[in-house]
């Protein structure tokens, strides 16, 4: 399988994550309990942990009843994600409890990671539908994909034609693999960072360098419809 | 939004998109300040803003943190 490795820097955001206080003295007396019992030892940890679960468990049965529409799976397969995503979150949760520094509540904290998992799993879970070949680059597609009218092809045809010689042309293997899968075949992000091995801050990077490069590219040939500012 | 202006915002790129991983670390954060003044979150995290408006699925997690932090817990 192959693997996408890229070093990725994105330009910093203006803000940071530690102001100097020190986390302890600033964690709400609910976030407070859940440090202390979950950083403990013993019977009061495992009933910790108990109550965690059963919270990521909701948090998870939640989330993929909110996005059931685009699973196409319904009843004890749904359940059974929901089961999966709250055991690997609270692995994750109970291993990176030293990271929590208390800039929010502890469930806000705890419910990222398995918000993160349902999204991870229905990733993975794209592939249990049947498919089409991934491989096919079917150019067809493109001008339903941005919901272009075929009543007033006369003005895409162009654009289009001009888009799908700077993808050949500008692009890197992997961005022109990332661009055909994602654009051209509708695979999610999400499900294409599963089959990849890769993450999902690594695929973005490629398709947003590819986007870069496209728009620079048609900007440069004059289309009028490419705004070149940055700025909206 | 007819289908040029969409194939236009499609390949739109934002100089301050901090992209998925920083996003990811700060959505706990962000939705916690969005949760009561969506404004507000935009403001102080620029950059997670900017990630939010192009990448569909961070978009879509951050839903469903606002989601799970507004459901009565029982």
């Amino acid at each position: 399988m192959a693997v996408v490795r890229v070093r990725y820097v994105m330009p910093a955001d203006p803000t940071t994550l530690d102001d100097g206080l020190d986390a302890s003295s600033r964690l709400d007396p609910e976030s407070a309990e859940w440090v202390r019992a979950l950083t403990g030892s013993g019977a009061e940890r495992e009933a910790a942990v108990v109550r965690l679960h059963e919270l990521l468990l909701r948090v998870a049965r939640g989330e993929v009843r909110r996005r059931s529409g685009l699973l196409r799976v319904d009843g004890p397969e749904l359940d059974d994600l929901a089961h999966q995503a709250a055991a690997d979150a609270l692995l994750a949760i109970t291993s990176k409890i030293g990271q929590f520094r208390g800039e929010s509540r502890f469930s806000t904290w705890a419910y990222k990671f398995v918000i993160f998992e349902v999204s991870s799993k229905i990733g993975r879970h794209f592939w249990r539908r049947p498919q089409v070949p991934l491989e096919a680059e079917d150019w067809e597609r493109l001008p339903d994909r941005f919901g272009l009218d075929p009543a007033r092809e006369s003005e895409w045809r162009e654009l289009i034609t001009a888009l799908r010689r700077a993808v050949e042309t500008e692009l890197t293997d992997r961005q022109r693999q990332v661009f055909v899968e994602i654009v051209l075949n509708g695979v999610p992000l999400d499900a294409l960072v599963a089959r990849l091995g890769s993450n999902r801050n690594a695929v973005y990077k490629i398709m947003f360098d590819a986007r870069r490069k496209l728009r620079t590219a048609l900007a440069a040939h004059g289309y009028p419809h490419v705004n070149t500012s940055e700025q909206r | 939004m007819n289908g040029l202006s969409a194939l236009d915002r499609f390949l739109h790129t934002d100089p301050e998109d901090v992209g998925c991983g920083q996003a990811m670390e700060l959505l706990h954060l962000y939705a916690e300040l969005a949760a009561t003044n969506a404004e507000a979150a935009a403001e102080r995290y620029r950059g997670v803003a900017a990630h939010l408006r192009d990448c569909g699925p961070c978009k879509e997690d951050l839903e469903g943190l606002l989601a799970a932090m507004t459901e009565p817990r029982p």
